[in-house]
Parts: structure tokens; sequence; C-alpha cells
């Protein structure tokens, strides 16, 4: 558990000194920020477009940080061979690769926390700037606390596109490991579409193989609660659990796999 | 007694080729056994299985077939790697941390923690020469200086067998005597000490046994005195007041002479006969014995022969 601990925040403090983070942070505030000037051009949907470019800076900026630190969690070392000093220590290799994901979620945690204040800022300005009539025709309040639904589930999604380029990167170089994930990340918001697919396709084997895919691949739509909660519509707890739920188990097989191909390969 | 370092049989098959793959044997059955408090050398030239070899030591890689152990653990065990420093070749740590925080980070992860901690980071940079720089980022560090925090990480647990990949290199000479220093001080604590170099004046000075590795198969083993001993490949007569022509009958048995002053030569004798008979001749002819010495080998010599012979072996072979 100490090792795990100490390479987690090992990871972090890294991170945190990486310019790479800096900059996506820095421009997923300037995004977040300007969503107000946007906001400002059209009239009555004003706080809708706040929230919705927040919530999708969130979400996109999240994206780069996950891939582009998570891919050099494990194959940057490897290519690097910084993972030759670690591992001589008295490290288990399954311990190093927990150590560097919970690292890297809580990067993710802060950085995602620095985004959510951002928005809040920005939309607490827009609600002190409006007359309270305005206020009360819009779907849902400014600093509706729903919007913290929306975060949280974009985490979770973070957490798991995290885990997918952790368990690439154990086993492939680093650019393969970020075009890999990238794909993972696109394909998985299709997902759905992929389970009716054999009623638009007349070959019965893209059916069967659409299909398959459709339950290997992670359904990521399932985290997207974005637009329910910007138009002011209710997101269920239960819809939560579920999602959280979806998201842990798939998170688990990822990182175990992950540990598991770790374990065994050589470091040429 | 036990060990510190034993190898059996110890063999190791990289897969080459892209499409077909086939096997390419990095390390053949290397069987080896250290003695505790042994400086034990690995020798030999580039891609012969040093690092292959401390690569499978410090389980980087499985091998193939064959078996290592530690202190009388199998490689591996987190208990063992409690008890033992590594030295990787060409060490490459985190960009983004000091020389401070690494070793802090390594400390950690063996238990030290708070001031004990602290103490041990400052005392290590003291000792390996990294002095105001240890507050800088590791990616402003030049290749000497990476080796230097490599070679205090290496140390961070007080271990007792330290294993060192090319330990010498991208040293200055101050560097080099330095980290011999260090060696040495290890050595007279009674610490196990297992490195891997290609340059053989670092094995002179500081081993005790050595082995030479070449095409992946141990072609040597001994200690020095052992294996420079068994090359004596003739003697050395320098003799004083000695007469031109006395030179010309004493025939091929002298391989070679010199005048290193007048009347004085320097005569290099073969092992065709014994050196007490020619001298007997030579001060019978009044000459004056200045020294007589046996010529042997270096270890540069005794290295190429061996190296010479593997991959001639090879060749034959394949």
């Amino acid at each position: 558990m100490r090792a795990i601990r100490h390479i987690a925040v090992n990871v972090f403090r890294e991170s945190v000194r990486d310019k790479v983070l800096y900059n996506l942070v820095f421009f997923a505030v300037l995004l977040i920020s300007a969503s107000y000037l946007l906001g400002q051009l059209t009239a009555g949907q004003d706080v809708k477009i706040i929230k919705d470019l927040g919530l999708a800076a969130t979400s996109i900026f999240g994206l780069f940080i996950a891939v582009f630190i998570g891919i050099g969690l494990v194959s940057k070392e490897v290519e690097r061979r910084s993972v030759y000093g670690v591992l001589a220590k008295p490290v288990r290799r399954h311990e190093f690769v927990l150590g560097k994901y919970l690292g890297l979620v809580l990067t993710l945690a802060v950085n995602i926390a620095v985004m959510a204040v951002a928005l809040y800022l920005v939309l607490g300005y827009m609600a002190w700037m409006t007359p309270a009539n305005v206020q009360a025709a819009w779907d849902a309040p400014a600093l509706d606390p729903a919007l913290l639904k929306a975060v949280f589930l974009i985490f979770v999604e973070l957490c798991l596109i995290t885990a997918v380029a952790l368990f690439f990167s154990t086993f492939s170089s680093s650019i393969l490991s970020a075009v890999l994930t990238f794909g993972m990340f696109v394909a998985g918001h299709f997902d759905a579409d992929l389970k009716n697919f054999d009623q638009v396709v007349a070959s019965p084997a893209a059916g069967a193989l659409a299909r398959g895919m459709y339950y290997v691949l992670p359904n990521l739509a399932s985290f997207d609660v974005k637009a329910d909660v910007v138009h002011g519509q209710p997101v269920p707890w239960a819809l939560m659990g579920l999602a959280t739920g979806y998201g842990l188990v798939y998170i688990a097989m990822l990182v175990l796999a992950a540990m598991f191909i770790f374990s065994r390969r050589d470091f040429k | 007694m036990q060990s510190a370092i034993r190898t059996e049989e110890l063999t190791k098959d990289y897969a080459v080729g892209f499409w077909r793959k086939r096997p390419h044997r990095a390390l053949d059955r290397l069987s080896i056994d250290v003695a505790p408090g042994e400086v034990f050398g690995f020798l030999g030239p580039n891609g012969a299985g040093k690092t292959t070899t401390l690569k499978l030591l410090m389980q980087l890689i499985f091998p193939t077939s064959g078996r290592a152990e530690i202190l009388g653990q199998p490689v591996g065990a987190v208990a063992v790697r409690r008890r033992l420093g590594y030295l990787p070749e060409n060490p490459y740590f985190y960009d983004y941390l000091t020389a401070e925080e690494l070793l802090g980070y390594f400390a950690s992860l063996f238990g030290y923690v708070g001031p004990e901690r602290r103490r041990r980071v400052s005392m290590l940079l003291d000792r390996v020469g990294i002095g105001a720089e240890r507050r800088m980022q590791l990616r402003k560090f030049s290749k000497g200086m990476l080796q230097r925090v490599g070679i205090a990480q290496a140390l961070i647990n007080d271990p007792e067998v330290v294993f060192l990949d090319e330990p010498m290199s991208g040293l200055d000479p101050v560097g080099r005597r330095e980290v011999r220093a260090l060696m040495l001080e290890l050595r007279d604590r009674g610490t196990t000490l297992f490195f891997s170099s290609h340059i053989l004046a670092d094995a002179e000075a500081l081993c005790s046994r050595v082995a030479i590795l070449a095409g992946g198969r141990l072609t040597a083993i001994g200690q020095l005195s052992e294996l420079l001993a068994f090359e004596i490949r003739g003697w050395e007569l320098v003799v004083a007041d000695l007469r031109p022509e006395l030179i010309d009958r004493l025939g091929d048995v002298v391989r070679h002479h010199a005048e290193i002053a007048p009347g004085r030569y320097a005569l290099e004798l073969t092992l065709a006969e014994p050196p007490e008979r020619l001298l007997a001749e030579v001060l019978g002819a009044g000459a004056r014995l200045v020294a007589l010495n046996p010529l042997r080998d270096t270890l540069e010599d005794v290295f190429m022969k061996h190296v010479a012979e593997a991959s001639s072996h090879r060749m034959t072979t394949e």
C-alpha cells in the first residue's frame, strides 16, 4: 500500500510540473470564460450556451489530459527506461501500475475541480448581471447544483479513458497508445449505434461483428448527461449510480488486465 | 557459505525479425557464483550479454531457462530488493523532479520517512558530489551528473549487494576517480559489488574476480591474478655490460632485444628454454644482471584473446 501511495503522489507531483498540463487547463478556463461572450450574442439562450460550452470544454480538455498524460504513465517510462530504477526497488509490478493509475486519477480530479470552479464563477457573474424576471424564464438556475452531476460523470468517463490509455500503454508505444485511446473514445461514443447495426446492413457477419464490438467497447454515451442538465431535465440518482457502477467495473477490468500484462512483460 | 549472487544455466532468447520471428540467444547458460563481499567485474564487448544478465538479475526481463538467486532467494522477491541497489546503464529518471525529490521518492519506497529520509538523501548527494544542483530539475542535468544521481539512488537503502551497469560511463576523469574511491569504500564495508564494464582499467583497479563474456557465453572466469598468471608469454631480462655478439649466439630464444643505454640491453626471451640457463650463460660471459621479470598478458590481451576465440567459435558453429 505504501508503495502505491508514494508512486501515485509522485505521478501527481510530476504532472503538475508538466507545462502541457498548465496549457490544457489554461485553455479550458479561457474557453469557459469566452463562453460568456458567446452567450451575449444569443438573447435568451446565454446561460445554456455557457453551460453547454463549459461542460464540453471540461470534457474535451480532460480527455487531452487523460490521454497525453495517461499514455506517458507507462509507455514513456518504458521507452525512456526510467522504469528500471523504480522496479529494482521493493515495488511489485502491479503496485507500480496501480500507483500510476491512481496518481493520474488524482491529477484529473484536481483539474476537473479547477474547471468546474471556473464554470461556476462565470455562471455566478452571469446570474449577478441578469435581472430576476429574466432569470425566472431560464430552464434551470445559473448555479444549478445538477451541473455537478454532469461534471462527476465526465470525471468517471475520463477515469475510464485513463484506464484505456493505461491498458494500451502497458504493451504498445506511446504514439500507438494515444491513437488507440482516441479511437476507443470516438468508438465508445457511438457504441449504442453498433447494437442495432445488423438492422441496417445486409451482411449477417458485419452485424454480428458490430454486436460483438458493442459488448466489448465501453458505452461512453451513458456518462453523457450534459444536455439533460443544461435543459434543466432531471438526472435520476439511479442513473448516476448505474453509470458510475458500470464505469467502475469497466475500469477495474482494464486496470487488472494492465497489471497482468505489465507483470509478465520483458523490458528489452 | 551462502552466495551473494548465483546463476545456474541462465539463458535468455529474444525473438528477432518482424515477420518471421526467430530466436536470438542473448545469454547462453551462464553459471556464476559470487561470494559475499566480493568485487566482481563482468567484462565483455558491446552486445556480449552484460546488460541482459543484469536485467535478468533485476527481473526486468524473465529468463528463457535457468535460474538466478540473490542472497539465497530467487530474483524478483521483494524481500531481496530491499537489500540490493541497482544502477541501470545510462540511467534516466523523471525530468520534472529535482535530484533531491527523486532520491526522497526512492527513499520513501524503502520506508524511510521524515528527518531520516532527508538525512540519507543529503548525505548521499554530498557523497557523489552533487552540490547546489540538487534543487534543479533533472532535465537540466548533464550525463555525468545524472550518472552521479544514479549511483546515489543505488545506495539509498544501504544495500548489501550493489549492481552497477557501466558505472563509469559519462564521467570525466575526476568523476571516475571519485566513483572508484566510492566503490573501494563500499568494498571495505563488506558490500558485494557486481559491475559490468568494457573499461578494463576499472576492473584491474577494483575487482577481486572477473568474468569475461563474449557473444552471450562465459569465456573465462577467475581471480584477476589467476587469469593473468596463466598467460605468461616469456621473460624480460635486463643486463648491463653485455657484449652484442653474445645476443646472436643465444639464437632464437631471444625474441627481441633493445639497447636501452650503452652496454645495457633489454632481452625478451621466449618460453622455449628456462631463463636460469640463459641467465647463467650471460653472466658467465661477464654481464651483470639488472632485472628478470616474467612477461604477462595484460587484462586487455586476455580479454581480446577470449573475445576473438568466442567469435571464431560462433562462426564455425553457425
